[in-house]
This record gives C-alpha cells, structure tokens and sequence, in this order.
C-alpha cells in the first residue's frame, strides 16, 4: 500500500536570479493528503507546475505515478486531476456545461458520462445549480464545481492549489470532507495552503520557505519534534513586554494571540518558564503557562532561519 | 491521433459562449449591414460636384455662358463668384472650393482663336495666336480632384458656338467589361467581402486564445488531455460559419441594393470564400498565440487590417503600386481574397483560372494553423 507516487531529487527552478524552488527532496506516498505549507511566494505552486510537468525543473529529477516528468506529462494527464487556485473552468457556462465539457475533454465514453455527471452532481451537492451559470454561484459552490469538474476522470492523483483560500469555514469543512472521501477511493493528494488549520488535516506535511524545503513529516510528529518550547504571557501591557523580548538570545519568537503573547524558547533553555519570568521582571503581574506547542508554532520556528 | 470529440467540446463551449454574448453576436450581423450601406453609397470614385469658384473678369454674356457650360458637365458646381485671383487662392487655402475657374478680361478674343471652339483657323503654333480660354487654379493635393479637374482641359467649346458637337474622332475604341456603366458599387461590394472578413474573423480568433488565458481557463485547459490541434481547430469552426453569415449578407444586400451582379457559381464562390475565412482564422490563430492580453491581439488585428484595406486593391488599384509593395501586399490572404472574389462575382471566373490564389491560401491557412498550434505549448516554462 505504500507506493511512492511522487518523488523528486533535487528539484530545482530558477526564473533569472530568482531561485523559486532549490534542491527539493519529496517522497509522498499512496492514499496520503501531503501539503505544501508557506507563505506565498515559498515555491508551491511553482513546485506544483513541475510536477504535472506544466514546467520543466533547471535541474532535478522528478517521478510521477512511476513515470519520469515532464517526459510524461501528455500520458500522464488522463492519470492527474489538478484544480487551479483560482476558478478555471468557464464562468459563463453553466455547471452542467462545464461539467459535460470537462467529460468530453477527458474523453469519458458517451455512455457512462451521463452517469458520471449524475453522480458528481449528487456528491458535491449541486443538483439545485445544474443550470446556474457557474459565474454567478458563490466562490463554495464554484469551488465544489472545480472540484467535481478535477476529479471527473478519477484521477489517480491530484493537485489542490489553495483549494479553500476563498471560501467560508463551513464550506471548507465539507470540502476537506469530500477530499477524504476520494483518499479513501485510492487518490493521493497533494494540497498547498497558507491556512494552519488546512495544513493540520494532511496526513504530512512540507513547510517551503523560499523554495526551501524547512520540515517535513506528520502535522503531530513536527509538533513533537519542535526545538522549542511554548510559553504563554497573561497580564497588563502585552505590547511593551512583547518589545522586551524581541530579539533576545533564545527567544525564537513573541506573537500577539487576543489577550496572551505567545512565546517560543530555543529548546536549549532548560528552563523555559524561569528564564522568561527572570527577562520580564520589570513588568509586575504577569502569568507564564508552558503550552502545548501548534502547527503555527512549528511554521514560525521552521522559516525563522535566515533569509536567503 | 486527433480526437474528434475534443474538438467537437472545444466547438460547442465556444457556440454556448458566443450563445450568450449577445453584442458580438449581434456585431457580426451588424458589421456587414452597416458597413455595406455605408460604403456601398459612400465611395464613387466617379468624382462628381467638385465645389469651385468663379473670377469672372470679364463678365461678358460669354464668359457666363462658359461657366454655366463648365456647370453642366457636373463635374464641378460652382458655389462662389469672386472677383480676384487674390480672394481665388484665400477660398482655396481656406477650403471653401477646391478649385477657382478664373475667366480673363480678353475672354472673347481668346475664344476666338481657341482650337477648342474649332472655327476652323489654321491651328496655332505659338502662345501668342492661340492662348488657353481660361485658367483654373486647383487645390492639387488631392490627385483625384486635380484630375477630375485636369479632365476638363480640353473640353470642347462648340455648344457655346451652337456647332455640331461630334467633330472629334476617338483614336481608341473602348469597350468597358463587367461593370459598362462605371458604377463603384459593382467593384466596392465584392471588396468590401475581403476587408469586412478580414476584419472580423482575425478580430475574432485572435481574442480567443488570449482571452483564455487572461480568465485564468487556460491552466485549466493544459492540465487536460487537449491537444493543441484540437483546441484550435475547435475554435475556428464555429467562426467560419459566422463568416459565410457574413458573405451572405454582403454579397445578397449588395445585389438587391447596389444591383452587383454575381455572375459567377455559387459553388465556386463557397470555395473561395471558405478558403479566406480559414486563411484570415489561421492568422487571428497566430496573433492570439503571440499577443499577451486582449489589447495586443487588438493592436496586431490593426496592424494587418490596415494594409488589408489600402494595399490588398481593395480601395488603390494593386497594378499601381511599386513592385516591392505588390510583393508584400501578396503576403497578405486579402490581396489574393480581392482579385478572386471579384473574379468569381464580376468575372465568372472558374477555380482553375483562380488556382494560383487558390493555392496561395491553402498555403497560408495550413502553415498559419501549423505555427499556432506549435508556438501553442502547454508548458509555461
């Protein structure tokens, strides 16, 4: 079960001075939802575009579903499903003309894409839309729509660029549901997203930064495995202790959540909690909680490094 | 291995999408009708009431019997009387006339020794015996005008004698072919079939691809098995038969309206047509593959429309112009368009005296649709 779907080694694009992606080693496995996790401009979409060969790497190798890319890219794409971060498919078409053209493209027989349409319909819970036009449905139900019209061909893998940027909670809630239901079909999935609370339902995740690859594994093993430990900051005066702390030795980072700061402390520290409390004894009245550390924790301490 | 069902998705969402864009759809019909009322009653190449002015020094019965002759040819119409040369040359600069006739004081001792009036004196070899009636100044900018002008020179004076008019023997017989009465219309319609289907059918493929792209379809489109041959394809049918929509309704108006003959068959004239449409569809193919945004495409439809018009014979005879420029204007799928279609219509001419046109644009539409679909990649980088 598992097979290694995608792997890559040293994968590497330049755009003139600009290195989007550098010496990326990836191996994502079958039935896995894997992440990109950056901020924009980390080389996620870029390293996306290499592998459904859209872009061909400066140097690198890259294998997909056993395959060299981009040599494959043409064979393969009856095999991929990739769903653009904004709505690609025709807004002035309806939902059921996008989704026959998507049938036709993908050359589903005659005979089974009636059933097929039918299906997707049903699934992504657009039934009462067949005859809207696609660009005037809301960005959930056209981001349903992408995905019905992606997955028409039943791909083996697939690729979801910030699938859910423009969409409301609950929309992504079901959204992330529907991409169980198809892992659970056999696809693997390859996501990218700047959404934390996305990020934490992959099965594992890549941190990017810079095209640099920062961490890799399950959201709870990078928890686990964080070089820092988490304190929290209750009290009077947030912003000022805040200030007190920046760009101290061990402290690897200070951010601001409603009423605490949360701070990260280099994992050196034997002592997270007294270190702090000896730091921020000019300001009276302040409680430090250690905490359990997040995936946000884990992204802010895995791209601290140097700017390259 | 192409496949047909691709190409038939391709062609219905763009039917569906031009479905639903009702102003296109509605310019295609538009375009042609307009166009061909307008043109069809605006351009006359047979210059006709030129506005002049008179400086009449004389002002002798003679000298207005001779500007009323000059009136009635109509070439002219007289709309000023002025009294100098000076006030002549300020209504020309001034572009109230395009012309002044100035009619001196010794009118009558001119006349009688003009040739024109053909008294029958021995004919005059010096300036002195035998000196011009008359003088016209001209706005010679125009070369149209100077020559509808120049026309006049030697026109003959006998009325304003009361003289049979038919003493002048013609060194040449003419006899005028396929359009005897000299009507612009009869040479302007079937043109106005090259420059309109120029315009429309490179205006229209040369958006398509573009636009994909700038609406963002384009990614989704190179992540499906779609060819690029496909794709194209795909997106030219459904313009061809807007373009014989188009034919129609210019070559049908023009008949009823402008009473163009199509002398020619229909079936020959279907080949001609389709012939161009996939030749100026396959070029739009190019543009749109080179053009980054809509603007583009637009800016590089102009720059082939234009010549299209002024260079293809559709307005300037093509035997006119330098060799060179004949040489660039046969690049274009409009100049060959313009000789065949008037060919077909006016000439009845068959596919076999239009081969080499034929062949020109068989040429042109393959290697256009071979350079769009190659220079289409479905790669970014």
């Amino acid at each position: 079960m598992n097979d290694v779907v995608v792997s890559t080694k040293g994968l590497t694009r330049q755009f003139g001075e600009n290195i989007a992606v550098n010496n990326l080693d990836l191996e994502i496995q079958t039935g896995q939802i894997y992440g990109f996790l950056g901020p924009n401009g980390c080389g996620k979409t870029t390293t996306m575009r290499m592998l459904t060969g859209l872009l061909t790497p400066s140097s690198g190798a890259i294998s997909v579903l056993g395959r060299s890319m981009p040599e494959a890219a043409e064979p393969l794409k009856n095999e991929i499903g990739y769903m653009t971060q904004i709505f690609s498919y025709y807004r002035d078409l309806t939902v059921l003309e996008n989704l026959r053209f998507a049938a036709e493209i993908y050359g589903i027989p005659v005979k089974t894409a009636k059933d097929r349409i039918d299906e997707l319909l049903h699934t992504y819970d657009l039934t009462t839309n067949i005859n809207q036009l696609s660009g005037s449905m809301s960005g959930g139900q056209r981001q349903k729509l992408a995905l019905a019209a992606t997955v028409m061909h039943r791909p083996k893998l697939l690729f979801l660029d910030e699938p859910t940027s423009a969409v409301d909670p609950e929309t992504r809630r079901t959204f992330w549901e529907q991409l169980f239901d198809l892992v659970d079909q056999g696809a693997t999935m390859i996501v990218s997203t700047h959404f934390m609370d996305e990020a934490e339902r992959c099965h594992r995740l890549a941190i990017l930064q810079h095209g640099v690859k920062k961490a890799d594994g399950s959201p709870r093993q990078l928890m686990d495995d964080l070089q820092a430990d988490v304190v929290e900051v209750e009290g009077p005066d947030l912003r000022k202790v805040k200030h007190a702390l920046d760009g101290k030795p061990k402290i690897l980072s200070t951010a601001q959540v409603g009423s605490r700061l949360r701070v990260l402390v280099d994992k050196s520290e034997p002592q997270p909690v007294d270190m702090l409390r000896g730091q921020l004894a000019a300001f009276p009245g302040l409680s430090l909680t250690p905490q359990r550390p997040n995936l946000e924790d884990v992204f802010v301490s895995a791209t601290r490094g140097p700017e390259q | 291995m192409i496949s047909p069902r691709r190409i038939a998705a391709v062609l219905k969402k763009e039917l569906l999408q031009l479905r639903r864009d009702r102003m296109t759809f509605a310019m295609v019909i538009m375009i042609p009708l307009i166009q061909l009322l307008l043109f069809g009653y605006a351009i006359n190449t047979n210059l006709r009431h030129v506005p002049v002015a008179v400086v009449d020094q004389s002002g002798t019965e003679l000298s207005r019997t001779l500007a009323q002759i000059v009136q009635a040819t109509q070439v002219v119409t007289i709309t000023e009387q002025l009294t100098t040369p000076q006030e002549a040359e300020r209504a020309i600069t001034e572009s109230r006339v395009r012309a002044a006739l100035i009619i001196p004081p010794d009118v009558s001792q001119r006349l009688a020794r003009s040739p024109s009036v053909g008294l029958g004196l021995p004919n005059a070899t010096n300036q002195t015996s035998s000196r011009p009636v008359a003088h016209w100044i001209v706005d010679g900018s125009d070369t149209m005008v100077a020559s509808a002008i120049k026309s006049m020179r030697t026109m003959p004076l006998t009325e304003l004698l009361k003289q049979p008019p038919n003493r002048q023997v013609p060194t040449f017989e003419v006899t005028l072919y396929f359009n005897p009465e000299q009507r612009s219309a009869v040479n302007i319609v079937p043109g106005l079939v090259g420059v309109i289907l120029t315009m429309t059918m490179i205006l229209f493929t040369s958006a398509a691809i573009v636009r994909e792209r700038e609406r963002g379809n384009m990614e989704m489109l190179i992540n499906t098995p779609i060819r690029s041959i496909e794709l194209m394809i795909g997106k030219i049918i459904p313009y061809i038969f807007l373009g014989l929509i188009q034919v129609a309704i210019i070559l049908g108006l023009g008949h009823v309206l402008f009473d163009v003959p199509i002398n020619g068959g229909l079936g020959t004239l279907l080949v001609v047509t389709l012939l161009f449409i996939v030749a100026s569809l396959s070029l739009g193919l190019v543009i749109s593959t080179l053009a980054q945004n809509q603007l583009q495409s637009m800016q590089m439809t102009i720059f082939v429309l234009l010549p299209s018009i002024l260079m293809s014979g559709f307005m300037f005879p093509f035997d006119g112009m330098p060799p060179p420029v004949q040489m660039i204007a046969q690049v274009l799928p409009a100049t060959h368009f313009m000789d065949m279609i008037r060919g077909v219509v006016l000439r009845d001419a068959s596919l076999y005296e239009l081969r080499w046109g034929i062949l020109w644009m068989i040429g042109f539409a393959i290697f256009g649709l071979l350079a769009a679909t190659l220079r289409f990649k479905k790669r970014l980088g």
